[in-house]
């Protein structure tokens, strides 16, 4: 079989109920259902999760570099986003 | 003298079987496990070897109970790897050569599907180990069915070449099948004392499921004109020499070597 004719799906384990999905990496299958079959074999081996997520690579869409300029840049100097940046009354123990 | 409590007759039968049930489970293991590093592709390699693996395990439990049932110090490397093939007491399907990837998951299929009504009726048993290692084993070949299950799917309603090579392999493997579903009348005593499974009656539900499996793997059932049997009573093919020579090499030439 040639690998490269199988599409690549990413890998979300979530490793305890209640907690979030983490991707942890990739893999090629022929399918969503062999991916997940594949994904237990791959990074399931040693009881590491309880549930897993899989979705084809190609399904997602991601942030180029070229947009660092105009997504990320223009918060840097809007510290006022941050909640750290307002005082906060003495009446107000813990935020 | 006291006439023998039902008990010790039933000693070394019991003992027997469960060597039986883990040469298959070994031979089977160590076949896969030749897919290590051969496999089509690595997510697969992966998971066959994962599958090997939960054989392997499997022998290792039928054998440690055996040497236990035995008492006589025998452990369960030297029921694995001092025994020659006239002592080995598996199917023969277990110690076919992997063949293509068609044949080796046919043979996967055929197995599987056999190992859930098997261990299904085990975890019945009366005695209390079997059972146990039979409910150990129901959730791994669970899996190994819904794997074997898909690519057989995937090879005989995919392309021309994958279709004609899953069917060669289960017409070369079909007459391998029969004896997995003969009984023995050592087998049958374990059986009336609740111990074992009768396989023969396994048979009306294997069928059907694989005819199920066939039909939408858009594979015809083999006609069934031929049979090839003796595992159980240690007649083997020319195969499982090669396979234990490879298997028990270290231990036959530095015996006792551990690690």
């Amino acid at each position: 079989m040639n690998q490269q004719a199988l599409p690549l799906f990413e890998i979300f384990i979530r490793s305890k109920r209640g907690l979030d999905h983490r991707h942890v990496g990739s893999l090629h299958a022929e399918d969503c259902e062999q991916a997940l079959e594949y994904a237990r074999d791959v990074y399931l081996r040693r009881s590491e999760g309880v549930s897993i997520w899989v979705v084809c690579s190609s399904d997602i869409t991601a942030s180029q570099e070229s947009d660092v300029a105009s997504f990320y840049d223009p918060m840097d100097d809007k510290p006022y986003r941050h909640a750290t940046h307002y005082k906060l009354p003495k009446e107000v123990d813990n935020m | 003298m006291n006439p023998p409590s039902t008990t010790a007759l039933l000693d070394t039968p019991l003992l027997n079987y469960c060597i039986a049930l883990g040469d298959d489970s070994l031979t089977l293991g160590h076949r896969l496990s030749e897919w290590c590093r051969n496999g089509p592709f690595l997510e697969e390699d992966l998971a066959l070897t994962n599958v090997s693996l939960d054989f392997i395990g499997r022998a290792r439990l039928f054998y440690s109970y055996a040497a236990k049932l035995e008492g006589k110090g025998r452990d369960e490397d030297d029921i694995a790897y001092l025994r020659d093939c006239r002592e080995y007491r598996n199917f023969l399907i277990n110690e076919l050569p992997n063949g293509d990837f068609a044949v080796t998951m046919a043979r996967q299929l055929i197995v599987d599907v056999y190992d859930m009504g098997f261990f299904s009726a085990l975890t019945q048993s009366q005695d209390p180990t079997l059972a146990a290692i039979a409910a150990k084993a129901i959730k791994e070949s669970r899996y190994h069915l819904r794997r074997s299950e898909e690519w057989i799917k995937r090879l005989g309603d995919g392309t021309e070449e994958s279709h004609e090579r899953a069917q060669n392999a289960f017409d070369q493997l079909w007459g391998y099948v029969p004896e997995m579903f003969e009984m023995s009348d050592v087998e049958l005593q374990l059986v009336e004392a609740g111990m074992a499974v009768d396989r023969s009656a396994l048979k009306a539900n294997w069928e059907s499921t694989m005819q199920l499996i066939l039909k939408q793997a858009t594979l015809d059932v083999p006609n069934e004109n031929w049979a090839i049997g003796g595992g159980r009573d240690g007649i083997h093919t020319e195969h499982l020499g090669y396979l234990l020579a490879e298997m028990q090499f270290l231990q036959r030439t530095y015996p006792g070597q551990q690690w």
